[in-house]
């Protein structure tokens, strides 16, 4: 096979094309060095700002506090990913129910349909208090916070995520469906080998924005005395009187959220990439 | 002649619409028959009906003297002895095209994978299509992903072959390979029960014609009566706008 050489006319628009290509980078560094001193500039003359320095971003405190949050924050990463596997197997069994046709299973769709209502209707600190405080309560031994917060978390999150595996479900074109029962295939077959495969890809995005929001509402389990990062943070501001390791744990759920929407643009990119052939304008 | 396929009086609506009004239509085995008929006439819900992906809302339909329109009978079971092939492909986008072409074996009919694999491979090579087996359907052109969809169908080795206006979605020069691929099938002894645009290609490969118009069967019989002489106005004037 002989390799195609380029033309000269097209050697031309391509070097045409490294030289814009060449003058954008330099025009966005140097808009971007620009912009971050006039931001910078205008920040550190505005009167008060040694004093919202001191208060929020001392870096001392920042240093010392971070063992200590950082501590709080592993049990936060332990919530999470409890939660993880529960609210998306939770999730999955109740959009799988509110999918299922035929009378017997009426009444499995119509819980399933009142539960993503109640739970997406109550606030999240509401189920945290009922499941947290009332639980106990009544069970009268005493659960770790950890488990209690994964009950919570599971309660809430499981509601929204359904709805959107429903959504993806949803999406799938019926005429993949009914190219899969002209196979032979049962519901359930075509549900777990045409439909779910193909309605995973479209949920990702809408997936992945709760499963960001889930991160950070994993924080408000410091209300149940579990010393996470948040509670940490707090007793360290109530020793200092300085507010930086909110900061500093607000910055760890900033840190902890980053790889997961870069890991998701990846993911959903490798995967068209894939099945699709052509270049996306 | 015995019939393989047999429907009576079949009746379909949807809604107020009645798309099917009393079709009586039957293939023997190892026959191609050909559906003709205006956009609308009913000629894709009547193969719908017969391979029960739609119900039926009156008549009777037969597969080999089993009356499998009796909602008692396992209709997985029965749709797993049809080959079905759609007008848009309706390939998996999620699997290879040797997935597409195994799916059914391996997960309806528990074939083991190798197997299913080794056949899948060599009814695309078949086809010319044994190199793009491990791709996406999309990275295929129409006519190679009409024809990978039609060994999906056959892969099971069905009963009956269903096919719903195959070349329709297709560029006139992609419509060759599918249906020499078709006539192979008819040639091998295949039973097809075909919807189609293409009369030519009716005239040639199918040994019965059925001109469906407004959900009723107007008229029947070999191509070169149906095609060449037919007796009723309707089909006259319907075949008129293909030769024109």
């Amino acid at each position: 096979m002989t390799v195609h050489q380029p033309s000269e006319l097209e050697l031309d628009r391509r070097r045409y094309r490294r030289s814009r290509g060449r003058r954008s980078v330099l025009v966005a560094i140097g808009s971007t060095l620009a912009f971050a001193l006039i931001v910078w500039l205008t920040i550190v003359n505005t009167p008060g700002w040694s004093q919202v320095q001191r208060a929020f971003f001392d870096p001392e405190i920042a240093w010392a506090s971070l063992p200590r949050v950082w501590d709080g924050f592993l049990l936060n990463l332990q919530v999470m990913g409890l939660s993880v596997i529960t609210v998306g197997a939770c999730a999955l069994v109740i959009a799988v129910l509110r999918t299922l046709r035929g009378p017997v299973f009426f009444p499995l769709r119509a819980l399933a349909a009142a539960y993503t209502d109640l739970f997406r209707g109550i606030p999240f600190i509401i189920v945290l208090y009922i499941v947290g405080f009332g639980i106990p309560t009544i069970v009268g031994v005493r659960i770790p916070p950890i488990v209690l917060g994964v009950i919570a978390v599971t309660l809430t999150y499981s509601a929204y995520v359904s709805e959107v595996i429903r959504a993806g479900i949803e999406a799938v074109h019926p005429s993949q469906r009914l190219a899969a029962r002209a196979l032979g295939l049962r519901h359930g077959q075509t549900m777990r080998r045409i439909v779910l495969p193909q309605a995973l890809r479209k949920m990702t995005p809408p997936l992945m924005n709760d499963f960001v929001s889930m991160q950070k509402d994993v924080g408000l389990i410091s209300i149940l005395g579990a010393v996470d990062a948040v509670r940490a943070a707090q007793i360290i501001q109530g020793q200092t009187y300085n507010f930086t390791p909110y900061v500093v744990a607000g910055l760890l759920f900033v840190l902890l959220a980053i790889p997961t929407i870069r890991l998701t643009d990846w993911y959903t990119a490798r995967l068209r990439t894939r099945e699709q052939s052509g270049s996306l304008l | 002649m015995t019939a393989l396929l047999r429907a009576t009086g079949l009746w379909k609506a949807f809604g107020e619409r009645e798309v099917l009004r009393g079709v009586d239509v039957e293939v023997a085995k190892h026959e191609v028959v050909a559906l003709i008929g205006a956009s609308g006439s009913g000629k894709s819900t009547l193969l719908r009906c017969l391979g029960l992906l739609e119900t039926i809302d009156d008549g009777q339909i037969l597969l080999a003297d089993q009356d499998i329109s009796d909602p008692r009978v396992d209709a997985n079971r029965i749709r797993a002895r049809f080959g079905a092939v759609f007008q848009s492909y309706n390939l998996f986008p999620h699997l290879s095209v040797l997935e597409n072409v195994t799916l059914a074996s391996r997960i309806v009919h528990d074939v083991p994978r190798r197997e299913a694999e080794q056949r899948g491979l060599a009814l695309l090579d078949r086809i010319g299509l044994a190199d793009l087996a491990k791709e996406h359907p999309d990275r295929l052109s129409g006519g190679q992903q009409q024809r990978a969809a039609i060994v999906r169908a056959i892969a099971t080795e069905p009963e009956v072959l269903l096919l719903d206006e195959i070349t329709s979605a297709l560029d006139p020069e992609l419509v060759g390979e599918v249906l020499g691929l078709v006539s192979e099938l008819a040639a091998d002894g295949a039973t097809i029960l075909m919807a189609t645009h293409e009369m030519a290609f009716a005239r040639e490969v199918a040994h019965r014609i059925v001109f469906l118009d407004g959900g009723e069967v107007l008229e029947e019989g070999p191509p070169e009566q149906v095609l060449a002489a037919p007796r009723e106005e309707r089909t006259r004037e319907f075949l008129s706008r293909f030769l024109a």
